[in-house]
C-alpha cells in the first residue's frame, strides 16, 4: 500500500502531442507530389538519387551521433527530411559520390558540427548545395546534366535560356506547362503545382509559417516585375521567375527551415521578402543562373539580428 | 488532455471549465485515522524540533493553533481532535521546508473556543492571528503588509487553471458567506474599491454582491492576475513588480467565503472544497478537512492508483506533482488530479528547434525561443535583462505546445527561484559549483 511509486514531474502535465518526428515526416509527406512527378519525368535514376540521399543522410547522422557520443537521433526524422529535400534539388543524373558528398555537407557540415538539430545557423541543405554548386558546377548545369534525356517538352533550363538569350528565348514556355512540371530542373523542384500543394499542406498543419513563403514569393514577384517593366526584352516576367528554378521549393521548403528562419511576425516578413528580392537580383544582375540558394544563405546570416524586432513583452517598461 | 488539432495553423483553444448549471453536491470525505498538518518553516530555520509550542504525544483539539515557540507568524490550525504522533521535517517544492505534524484522530471531536471569544472584534489583527490557515486564505496576509499598501481588492470567482471549478462553485453556492466576507473586508481594510471577477455564466450570482463586477473570459489563461488587470482594469503590471506592489490584492472567492463563515459561525473554517479530476478527466467536487491524506480521498471516491501514475495538486497546467499518497490536503489545494501512467507526457533532452509555437501562444509576448537558450545555460540575469524573464506570467502554455518537449516552464520557474534566492543573499550552490 505504502510502496506505490508515482511519477513526479513538473507542470504542465499536459502536452499537445506535437513532436519533432511528426513535423519531419509531415514535411516529407508534403514533398511527395513534387517527387512523384520527378520520378515520372526522370525515371529510375531519380528514385535512386532520392533513396541514396535519404539513406546516406541518415547514416551520416548516425555516424556523427556515435562520434560525438550523443544519443542517437535518426528517429526524429530530421536526417531523412534533409536527405529528401537535398535530393529534390539535385538533377536526376547526379553520380552516387555527389549525393553522398552532398549529404555529408548537409548533415555533418550543415547541421551536426553546429550542435545538431536546432543549432544550425544556416539551412543545412542550402549550405550543401551551395558548396556543391561552387565545387562541381557542371553537375548543376541542368542542360548539361540532363542532356541524354528525351523529353516531351522543351529540354532547356528556362533560367539559363533567359539569362543567355533574353526574354525572347522564353516565349515558348507557358505558365501552365511550367507549373505542371514540364521543364527540366531538380528532381523535386520542377512541379510547381505539387510544391504549392505540399506547401499549403504544411501551412495548414502549422508546420511552416505562411509569412515566409508568401513574403518570399511577393519579393520575387515585385522585384521581377520592376526589372521586367524597365527592360522587358532582357528580363523575364515575374510569373516566369516564380515558376522556374528553385523559387517555389525555396519558398516552401528551404526558406522555412525552423532553425535558420526567424519566428516573430515582422522579421519573418522582412527575411522572406529580402530573400525574394535577392533571388531576382542574383538572377538578373549576378553571374549565377539561379539565385535562390545564395539569397537564402545570406538571409540566414542576418536572421538572428532581424529576429530581435519583436513585440514588447507584457509589462516591459523600456 | 487536449491535443493539437489537424489544422495546426489555428491557435489551440484552451477553455477553462464552466461550472454546470445544476449545482453539483460536493462529495464529503472524512478522515479515517490520521491527519497531517504542514507548518511552513521560515527560511534558514535550524534546530527545528525544540522550537514548537507543542510536542509529540500532546493532545490537540479542533481549531487549536499550532505554532513555533519563538516569535514567528507561521502557524497551522488543527483541523481535528487527537494526539500528535510525530513531528518531522518535510521538504516541499523548490526546497520549501515544512514541519509535518501527524495527528491520530480521536473518536470525539472537541472544539477550541479561543476564536469565538474574539469574534466580536473583527480586526485585521485577529484575522492574521487566526485565519491565515483557513481554506484559500493565505493571501489575506497581503492586507496587513504595511510596506505595500493595498488600494484595490480583486475577488476572483474564476479558477486559474483548466478543469478546476472550485471558486466558481463557492461563488454560486455560498454567496451569502461571500457577501458577509466582503463586508468584513471593507470594514477591516477601509478599502472601498472591491472588484469581483466572475465568468459570464456566473454574472447573475456575482451581481447580487453589491460591488463592481468584471467578466473574466473562459479562455485560458485570462483568469491570471496580470492578464485580468490588463484586460479588465486597463492596468499593465510592470514586469519586475507584483500585484501588491501596485496596490492590487487578489483574493480567491473561497478565502472571502471562509472569512464570512468564520465570523458568522464563530469558528475557524477547516473544511476545504476542491475539484477532484479523475483519470478520465471527469470531475467531482470534494469537501474534506485540511490535513486529510490523499489516500483517504482516493478511497472515498473509489479511485485506485497504480505504479507510475501521477498525483497532482492543482490543475493540469500549473499544479505540482507529489510522490506520496500520504500528502495532505492543504489550505490552498484547489484541485487534486490523478493521471494514468499512459497519459503521462515526458519531457525530452532535445534543444529548441526554433519552431516558434511558443512565441505564437505566449500571452505575455515573451520571446521564449531565445529565453530558453539562455536558461539552459543558466544565464539567468541575462535572460531577465534581454529576454523578458520577468514578464512571464507562469501559465505553462510554452511547455504545453513545445515540439521539442523542453520543460520550458520549469526552466523559467527555476530561473525566477534562483534569482530570488540570489537577491535574498542566500548562498548559491549552482554558481559555486561552476566556479570550481
Amino acid at each position: 500500500m505504502q510502496n506505490k511509486q508515482f511519477i513526479v514531474s513538473h507542470a504542465p502535465f499536459w502536452q499537445n502531442g506535437s513532436k519533432i518526428s511528426s513535423r519531419s515526416y509531415n514535411t516529407i509527406i508534403a514533398a511527395i507530389p513534387a517527387l512523384l512527378l520527378g520520378f515520372l519525368n526522370y525515371g529510375s535514376p531519380a528514385v535512386g538519387v532520392l533513396a541514396l540521399s535519404i539513406s546516406s543522410a541518415m547514416i551520416w547522422e548516425l555516424v556523427m551521433n556515435l562520434i560525438t557520443r550523443r544519443s542517437v537521433t535518426i528517429g526524429d526524422g530530421n536526417a531523412a527530411l534533409l536527405g529528401t529535400v537535398f535530393a529534390m534539388l539535385l538533377p536526376a543524373t547526379s553520380p552516387w559520390w555527389l549525393v553522398i558528398t552532398g549529404t555529408f555537407f548537409t548533415v555533418v557540415i550543415g547541421k551536426q558540427i553546429f550542435g545538431g538539430i536546432g543549432s544550425n545557423a544556416f539551412n543545412p541543405v542550402v549550405v550543401a548545395v551551395a558548396i556543391l554548386m561552387v565545387s562541381w558546377k557542371d553537375f548543376f548545369d541542368f542542360d548539361e546534366a540532363l542532356l541524354n534525356y528525351d523529353f516531351e517538352f522543351i529540354a532547356a533550363y528556362p533560367l539559363a535560356q533567359v539569362k543567355h538569350f533574353g526574354s525572347s528565348a522564353i516565349t515558348s514556355f507557358n505558365t501552365v506547362d511550367l507549373l505542371m512540371g514540364k521543364q527540366i530542373g531538380g528532381i523535386g523542384a520542377t512541379f510547381g503545382l505539387g510544391i504549392i500543394i505540399g506547401g499549403i499542406y504544411l501551412i495548414i498543419r502549422g508546420i511552416i509559417r505562411w509569412e515566409i513563403p508568401v513574403s518570399f514569393l511577393a519579393g520575387v514577384f515585385i522585384t521581377a516585375l520592376l526589372f521586367n517593366v524597365s527592360d522587358s526584352a532582357k528580363y523575364a516576367n515575374p510569373v516566369f521567375h516564380i515558376c522556374t528554378g528553385y523559387t517555389l521549393i525555396g519558398a516552401f521548403f528551404l526558406a522555412t527551415e525552423d532553425s535558420s528562419s526567424p519566428v516573430n511576425f515582422v522579421p519573418m516578413l522582412i527575411c522572406g521578402a529580402c530573400a525574394g528580392i535577392m533571388t531576382v537580383l542574383i538572377r538578373n544582375i549576378g553571374m549565377y543562373v539561379d539565385g535562390v540558394i545564395y539569397s537564402i544563405l545570406i538571409m540566414n546570416l542576418i536572421c538572428p539580428i532581424v529576429d530581435k524586432i519583436r513585440p514588447k513583452a507584457l509589462g516591459k517598461v523600456v | 488532455m487536449i491535443k493539437r488539432s489537424f489544422i495546426g495553423m489555428a491557435k489551440p483553444q484552451l477553455l477553462c471549465e464552466a461550472l454546470e448549471s445544476v449545482l453539483p453536491e460536493p462529495e464529503k470525505i472524512s478522515i479515517s485515522t490520521r491527519a497531517t498538518l504542514l507548518l511552513k518553516m521560515p527560511p534558514g530555520q535550524s534546530g527545528w524540533k525544540n522550537s514548537f509550542s507543542f510536542k509529540e504525544g500532546d493532545k490537540v483539539i479542533t481549531g487549536q493553533k499550532l505554532a513555533f515557540a519563538a516569535k514567528s507568524s507561521e502557524y497551522v490550525i488543527s483541523s481535528v481532535t487527537g494526539k500528535i504522533l510525530s513531528i518531522k521535517p518535510f521538504e516541499g517544492n523548490f526546497g520549501q521546508m515544512y514541519t509535518a505534524v501527524l495527528i491520530e484522530t480521536a473518536q470525539k471531536e472537541e472544539k477550541e473556543n479561543e476564536f469565538k471569544q474574539t469574534v466580536k472584534n473583527v480586526t485585521l489583527e485577529n484575522i492574521s492571528k487566526y485565519l491565515l490557515n483557513s481554506p484559500g486564505c493565505s493571501s489575506l496576509r497581503l492586507l496587513s503588509d504595511s510596506a505595500k499598501p493595498i488600494s484595490t481588492i480583486i475577488i476572483s470567482g474564476m479558477d486559474k487553471d483548466l478543469l478546476v471549478t472550485t471558486n466558481q462553485y463557492i461563488l454560486k453556492s455560498d454567496i451569502n458567506a461571500v457577501k458577509k466576507g466582503i463586508e468584513i473586508l471593507k470594514k477591516i481594510s477601509g478599502i472601498d474599491k472591491i472588484i469581483v471577477a466572475a465568468p459570464r455564466h456566473l454574472m447573475h450570482e456575482a451581481s447580487a454582491l453589491d460591488v463592481t463586477v468584471k467578466t473574466v473570459d473562459l479562455n485560458y489563461p485570462a483568469a491570471f492576475p496580470e492578464l485580468f488587470m490588463q484586460n479588465a482594469l486597463g492596468i499593465t503590471l510592470p514586469a519586475e513588480k507584483s500585484c501588491e506592489d501596485v496596490g492590487v490584492c487578489f483574493l480567491s472567492c473561497e478565502s472571502v467565503a471562509s472569512l464570512g463563515n468564520a465570523f458568522e459561525k464563530g469558528e475557524i473554517p477547516v473544511t476545504k472544497t476542491f475539484t477532484f479530476i479523475k483519470k478520465d478527466e471527469s470531475r467531482v467536487l470534494v469537501s474534506a478537512k485540511i490535513g486529510t491524506p490523499l489516500s483517504d480521498i482516493f478511497q472515498g471516491l473509489g479511485v485506485s492508483l497504480k505504479d507510475k501514475d501521477r498525483i497532482i495538486l492543482g490543475g493540469p497546467m500549473t499544479g505540482s506533482a507529489v510522490y506520496s499518497e500520504d500528502y495532505p490536503v492543504m489550505p490552498d489545494t484547489d484541485a487534486v488530479m490523478v493521471q494514468d501512467s499512459a497519459d503521462v507526457s515526458c519531457v525530452s533532452d532535445y534543444p529548441c528547434i526554433n519552431c516558434g509555437e511558443c512565441i505564437r501562444i505566449c500571452p505575455a509576448k515573451v520571446s521564449v525561443n531565445m529565453l530558453v537558450r539562455l536558461l539552459e545555460a543558466e544565464l539567468y540575469d541575462e535572460a531577465a535583462e534581454q529576454y523578458d524573464l520577468n514578464s512571464c506570467i507562469e501559465c505553462g502554455l510554452c511547455s504545453y505546445v513545445c515540439t521539442a518537449r523542453i520543460p520550458v516552464f520549469q526552466y523559467i520557474r527555476l530561473a525566477k527561484h534562483e534569482r530570488a534566492r540570489v537577491a535574498l543573499g542566500e548562498d548559491n550552490p549552482v554558481e559555486e559549483k561552476n566556479a570550481k
